[in-house]
């Protein structure tokens, strides 16, 4: 039907192009309008690193995820969206502390974390886990076994693994620095090659 | 929620109340937003959600301007350099402004948005036939008045 054919035209006429210019102006105004009002739950940003793209996350509590570019940075806001709230706004700037931090992190001038940490996503075991996990010193290793004697339950191994598997805040909260009793890695939310040049880098320094 | 459907909720804004005053109107728009995010039915239309209290913003700047009576200029001849539909298309925009309110507003939910006719009647308010004539109605007009979208569709 040509009378479909021309709303058609007239709808491409009407939805003139926004320009990413436009739309990136409005929503850093929308950011700070935001924030004044209170209204960020969740704030986010990526950073680049030497591990790929990284995709920060926080709440007024504290930094409470550091995803990788492998666990897909949409899924992962998807989840906080629904976990955490739905008020979720591209924010940099609640961020720049923590992306400071892991920017020196990498260029081997921080060896512990300062930011202030959420740990919200992880309860219980897990958490009791990810608690214990920044004991472990830049540039050490300890195996999943080490681990749960640490926290009090040397039998539960695997659940340690799986522990570390879930942290929320990988580098940040070093799960990287637990390996197989035979000193092979295991795996790594990031994978294997991020493991390897995160060890990499803490025993180079 | 800002980056999915940012751009069509300007869209909308602009057609609505114009380039220029489109802008506060889209902030409004998200900042309603988040505050009534949370008490959204997982179900819910977004965009139809988003582009309801668009409506209700768009109202609200149209009231204040009517209480205010500036003189209001035209659309700028010189490109204002910030993404705004610029001069070729001022004919278009002048023809927009010239509908009357609530043909205005259908054409945008239905042509820009891409709403469902009973999806419109509950933002405009009236039944379904009604949203349905005013949105082909000001379609028409514009045709009428910006006779580029004439030329370029066949016979009708």
């Amino acid at each position: 039907m040509s009378d479909i054919r021309n709303d058609d035209d007239m709808a491409v006429l009407l939805s003139t192009p926004v320009d990413a210019d436009t739309l990136r102006r409005l929503h850093r105004r929308l950011e700070q309008a935001a924030e004044q009002a209170d209204l960020i739950d969740v704030a986010y940003t990526t950073i680049d690193s030497p591990v790929g793209k990284l995709l920060l996350a926080a709440t007024p509590k504290g930094l409470v995820r550091v995803a990788y570019a492998g666990e897909d940075h949409d899924r992962v806001l998807e989840a906080l969206g629904q976990k955490l709230s739905p008020r979720i706004l591209h924010a940099p700037k609640r961020l720049e502390e923590a992306a400071r931090e892991i920017d020196e992190y990498f260029a081997r001038r921080r060896r512990v974390f300062d930011v202030t940490l959420d740990l919200s996503l992880s309860h219980g075991f897990r958490r009791l886990v990810q608690t214990h996990l920044p004991e472990i010193e830049y540039g050490q290793t300890r195996s999943y076994r080490d681990m749960a004697e640490l926290v009090g339950n040397p039998k539960a191994v695997r659940a340690v693994g799986t522990a570390c598997a879930t942290n929320p805040l990988p580098i940040v909260v070093p799960c990287h620095r637990v390996l197989r009793a035979d000193g092979t890695l295991g795996g790594y939310v990031g994978g294997i090659e991020a493991k390897t040049t995160l060890l990499d880098l803490e025993a180079a320094a | 929620m800002v980056a999915q459907h940012g751009a069509t909720v300007l869209r909308v804004c602009r057609v609505v109340l114009g380039p220029h005053d489109a802008d506060d109107a889209w902030s409004e728009t998200f900042l309603s937003a988040m505050r009534a995010y949370p008490d959204l039915p997982e179900t819910a239309n977004v965009e139809a959600w988003l582009v309801t209290i668009a409506h209700r913003k768009a109202i609200d700047v149209l009231r204040a301007a009517k209480r205010n009576p500036l003189p209001v200029d035209e659309v700028p001849e010189a490109p204002a350099g910030q993404g705004v539909p610029d001069v070729e298309a001022a004919g278009l925009w002048a023809a927009v402004k010239e509908l009357p309110s609530k043909q205005r507003q259908a054409v945008a939910y239905r042509y820009v948005a891409g709403l469902a006719y009973a999806e419109i009647a509950e933002i405009l308010g009236g039944t379904v036939e009604a949203a349905r004539r005013a949105s082909a109605d000001g379609l028409k007009n514009l045709r009428k008045h910006y006779p580029g979208a004439i030329t370029k569709g066949a016979s009708s």
